[in-house]
Formats: structure tokens, C-alpha cells, sequence
């Protein structure tokens, strides 16, 4: 018997020591690094000659009903509000637009490194709900996140380029500055206090880029003259790209549509 | 000699540790893991206010807490009061995976997450109720006391194939875990899942065929049984209330009960598989070359 429970004993750790098996290289966080600037000066932009690209982004099909949220668990956060919340996932406006889509040009410019604006982005929590829900800042921007709520939340971006980082923020407490090194696109946020709240942060390295408000539209201004490709970036309907030549002083149009 | 209230102590040490899986799966399933972005400390406090994720995050906590000064008793009172040598190595094995299960979960914490240590977390999980149960077992009267040995033959042996059934058990609890902390697909999980029960069943029909007549034989054989096909049937539930809230804005009571209720199956399927093994050993022995079949008396 003594064999028997030793061997036993044996085996169990062997399995334990490979249950846990997988990538290694997940826990391992890619380290800060600083914008690019390999490329020379800082860009500046052409007011002279620059162009811009204006359009709105549709949504055709039936509107999809968002599910009520539940927010018994925090009486805080149900307090906060008259009515039930609906989730953000999908928003479709009045007018058959959809907001809270990001649109920016993806490729096309020049490589050189834009200087981030000094203001910061302001990421609210508020009634237990992002606000926005979805934010947009250049790399090295700061973003301001604010907890207006009388509860705990805990901030949790996860990102796959960038430094993941969970941190909680008290009741009304000091808001938080952070920023991104490195441009990627739609970063999950989580409150795991509170499961439903969800934004995404959308990091770009150069100033052209927008997310589309409860009118669906959106405007890049200040592009150098050339071709580029725009992408349209939505939670739940994925992306869509659309190739567009801008020139001189020129204003283009680029209409993107998203099917339900 | 039997220590009763040794027996009636490790039983509580037991259910207590099933509580603990099952505080655990609250936390997955509520998506609370990180809502406690500090360890050990919880928002800086001992005691956080307990609201939304910070419910289930922190009551695993102080569940783990309360086993793991359970398991500290458990492993002095057996070195204290059990006269064999290897009970008393099991408490402090179960001490150990206490301690290494407290440090993973810490672990989870601290590095956000990362699978290998959330899969590892959870089946030691499972490792560690298994080793309560198995405490609670040896400690038994039935276990102490004299005992008739049957005989088996036939290839594979009872003895391989009881001791192969927890190690199957424990790879697709493995599978499960890493499906759960999205490391693989499902698929993996469900191929095991029929793996499992094939060996599940295998068992519990040769036991019942040729040993029924040996009740802690039978008795495990049936617990198996019965707990493994509840099992299937949660697994079952558990991906279809899962496919039926996919949409929903947060975690919904239907999934979460359901995946809980799979969770805490899952430990019962290992400890009880634990459990038929022990008694495979201690009831069954093999065939001796030149000997005629039949009973044998040990104590």
C-alpha cells in the first residue's frame, strides 16, 4: 500500500506540473517603449494644402435589441439611475447611423512621428457606465480616467501591444493619468467589480482618427495630400477599409455601412 | 486505532474544501477574478466593502483562509495523533498544496491572470479536495477495520484501471480549466469528456459485475457512477446556457449556476475516482501464480 499511495502521490505531481502547461510567453509583458521616432522630425501639418475626409457610418438591417443591465449587485450603481441601462455594444442612432465606431486612417501616411497633444483624454465612469464607451488617444497621450461614482471600480485595459495594468480607483477618488506607447486598436476595458462595464480604448500614433457620435458622423482633418486606406472599427460588426485619394485642400467623402 | 472525532474533523475539513471550489467558481464565473486588483490585502483592507465582483473575489478569500487554518489543524492533529507514518506524511502534503494553492491564487491576482497559473490554480483545486477526501476515508472505521480481499484477473488489471480513471479525470478537469480560462477551445473538453465516462463506466460495470458483493466496492462504484453522469448532464447544461446568454451585458445566474454547479461536480468526479482506487487496492488483489481463486482475510 505504501508503494501504491507513493506512486500515486508521484504521478499526481507529474500531471499537476503539466496541467498548467501552455505558453509562458503570455505572462510576459511587453516592456514600455517610447512613440517611434526613428523617422526624423515630428510631422507638422500642412494647413496650406491639407485635406480631409468627412463621412458617416450607416447601419442597415434590423436593429438589434441590447439587453437591459442588471445592476442589483452594487446598490450604488442602480441608484445612480431612473431607468434600466442597456448595454452599449450596439447604438444605433435616430437617423439609422451607429455610433461609437471608430474610424481612422490606417495606412498611407508618411512614418514619421506626430507630437500627442497635451490635453488629456478624458475615460468617465459614471452610474457604473463608461463614458464614453469608446475612446480614442494618440500614443504618449494622456488619458484621464475619473471615478464619479460612490463605489469602487477597478480599471483593467487589456491589452495585446501594450503594458496590461489593474488598478482600482475609490469612490470619487483622484482621477488616474496613463497613456499607451504603442498604437493598437480597440483595447478592452473591464470593471470586473462591475461585469457589464466595458469600453475600448483605441490607440493611434498619429492625429488622424475618430469614433463616431450620436450623429454616425465623423470628420479626419488636416491630411497631407495622398491615398490612403481608412478603416472603420466597430465592437461587435468588425472593420471595414476603404481606399481614398485625397488632394490638395480637397475634401473627400467615405460613407461606410455596417450590416446587422 | 480510530480516532472518531479525527474522522468527523477531516469530514469537515472536506466539505469545507468543496465549499472552496465552489467559492472558486464563482469568482470564474462572475468574471470577478480581478476585481480585487491587490494580494493579500484586498483594496488595501482586510475586510473590503463587499459589492458587485469584490462579493465573490473576496469571499474566496476568506473561505481559502478559513481551509487553510483548517488544514494547518488537520496536518498537526494527524501528525499527532495517527500512529501511521505515511497519514501523517498526507497531512503535511495536503498542508503543502494548501500553501502552493494560496500562492497561485495570489499569483493569479498579482499577474492578471495568466493561464498556465489560473489552469494550475484550478486543478491543484481539484487535487487538493481529492487528498481531503482521501484523509476523511483513511481515517474511516470501515477503512481501519478488517477487511475480506477478493481476487481479480483478467488484463488490463482492476489495479491498472483504477488508478488510471483519476488520472483521465484529472486531464479533462485540466481541459476544462484551460477551456474555462480560455487557453483552448471546448472541443478538447468535450472529446475528453466521452473519454471519461467510457473509463468511468469501464470500471463501474467490472466492479459490479464481479464484486458487488463487496460493499465499499460497490458503494464507490455506484457514487462514481451517479456523480459522473450528473456530471455529463451539467457539462451539457453549463455550454448551453452558456451559448444562451452569449449576448447578455454580464455573467447570468442560468450560466452561473449551472458552470458552478459542473465545477463542483468535476471534484466530486476525481474524489470519487480517488475514492474507488483506494478501495481497489484495499479490497482486490491480484491472482497469485499457483494458487487457487478465492477470499483471503487482511487486516
Amino acid at each position: 500500500m505504501k508503494r501504491i499511495l507513493i506512486s500515486c502521490g508521484a504521478v499526481s505531481l507529474l500531471l499537476l506540473a503539466g496541467c498548467g502547461k501552455s505558453d509562458q510567453a503570455e505572462s510576459v509583458k511587453p516592456k514600455e517603449e517610447p512613440t517611434k521616432t526613428a523617422a526624423g522630425a515630428p510631422a507638422a501639418v500642412d494647413d496650406a494644402n491639407a485635406g480631409s475626409v468627412t463621412g458617416k457610418v450607416s447601419f442597415s438591417g434590423e436593429k438589434p435589441v441590447m439587453k437591459n443591465i442588471s445592476m442589483d449587485a452594487t446598490p450604488a450603481c442602480a441608484k445612480a439611475h431612473t431607468t434600466p441601462q442597456k448595454s452599449q455594444e450596439v447604438v444605433v442612432n435616430d437617423n439609422g447611423t451607429l455610433r461609437n465606431t471608430f474610424v481612422w486612417v490606417k495606412a498611407g501616411l508618411a512614418d514619421k512621428p506626430y507630437t500627442p497633444p497635451t490635453d488629456a483624454v478624458k475615460l468617465e465612469q459614471k452610474g457604473c457606465i463608461y463614458e464614453p464607451h469608446v475612446v480614442a488617444v494618440m500614443t504618449g497621450q494622456d488619458l484621464e480616467i475619473i471615478n464619479d461614482d460612490p463605489t469602487n471600480h477597478n480599471i483593467h485595459p487589456q491589452p495585446k501591444d501594450n503594458r496590461e495594468w489593474n488598478e482600482s480607483q475609490p469612490p470619487k477618488g483622484d482621477s488616474k493619468k496613463k497613456s499607451f506607447a504603442r498604437q493598437e486598436i480597440m483595447i478592452p476595458v473591464k470593471c470586473n467589480v462591475h461585469p457589464w462595464m466595458r469600453a475600448y480604448i483605441s490607440v493611434v500614433s498619429h492625429p488622424f482618427f475618430a469614433v463616431t457620435g450620436d450623429d454616425g458622423s465623423f470628420t479626419l482633418k488636416g491630411l497631407p495630400p495622398g491615398t490612403y486606406t481608412i478603416e472603420a472599427v466597430h465592437e461587435k460588426f468588425g472593420s471595414k477599409e476603404m481606399s481614398i485619394t485625397v488632394g490638395p485642400k480637397e475634401s473627400k467623402t467615405a460613407d461606410f455601412d455596417f450590416k446587422g | 486505532m480510530h480516532n472518531l472525532w479525527l474522522h468527523r474533523y477531516t469530514l469537515v475539513v472536506a466539505i469545507c474544501t468543496l465549499l472552496l471550489v465552489v467559492a472558486g467558481g464563482l469568482v470564474t464565473s462572475n468574471d470577478a477574478g480581478l476585481s480585487v486588483p491587490d494580494w493579500p490585502l484586498s483594496y488595501g483592507k482586510l475586510m473590503p466593502p463587499m459589492e458587485g465582483g469584490v462579493r465573490f473575489e473576496h469571499g474566496h478569500r476568506m473561505v481559502a483562509t478559513t481551509v487553510g487554518v483548517l488544514t494547518i489543524i488537520l496536518a498537526i492533529w494527524l501528525w499527532r495523533a495517527e500512529t501511521r507514518r505515511w497519514m501523517k506524511r498526507l497531512g503535511l502534503v495536503a498542508l503543502a498544496a494548501v500553501i502552493v494553492q494560496g500562492v497561485l491564487g495570489g499569483m493569479t491576482v498579482i499577474f492578471m491572470l495568466p493561464k498556465p497559473v489560473s489552469i494550475s490554480h484550478a486543478c491543484l483545486a481539484q487535487l487538493f479536495f481529492s487528498t481531503t477526501v482521501s484523509i476523511a476515508l483513511f481515517t474511516s472505521s470501515g477503512w481501519q477495520g478488517r477487511r475480506l480481499m477478493v481476487e481479480d484477473s483478467g488484463s488490463p488489471s482492476l489495479h491498472a484501471l483504477a488508478l488510471a480513471v483519476p488520472m483521465f479525470v484529472l486531464t479533462q478537469l485540466a481541459l476544462g480549466a484551460a477551456a474555462r480560462h480560455k487557453a483552448l477551445g471546448v472541443l478538447p473538453h468535450v472529446a475528453g469528456a466521452a473519454v471519461v465516462t467510457g473509463m468511468i463506466l469501464w470500471i463501474v460495470i467490472r466492479v459490479l459485475v464481479r464484486h458487488s458483493d463487496v460493499a465499499p466496492l460497490r458503494r464507490s462504484a455506484l457514487s462514481l457512477l451517479t456523480i459522473a453522469i450528473s456530471q455529463v448532464f451539467l457539462g451539457v447544461a453549463a455550454y448551453m446556457s452558456r451559448i444562451a446568454t452569449i449576448d447578455a451585458p454580464q455573467p447570468m445566474g442560468v450560466m452561473i449556476g449551472f458552470t458552478v454547479a459542473h465545477v463542483a461536480a468535476g471534484a466530486l468526479t476525481m474524489a470519487a475516482s480517488v475514492v474507488m482506487a483506494a478501495q481497489v487496492f484495499r479490497y482486490v488483489r491480484r491472482p497469485l501464480a499457483h494458487m487457487p481463486a478465492g477470499v483471503a482475510v487482511a487486516s
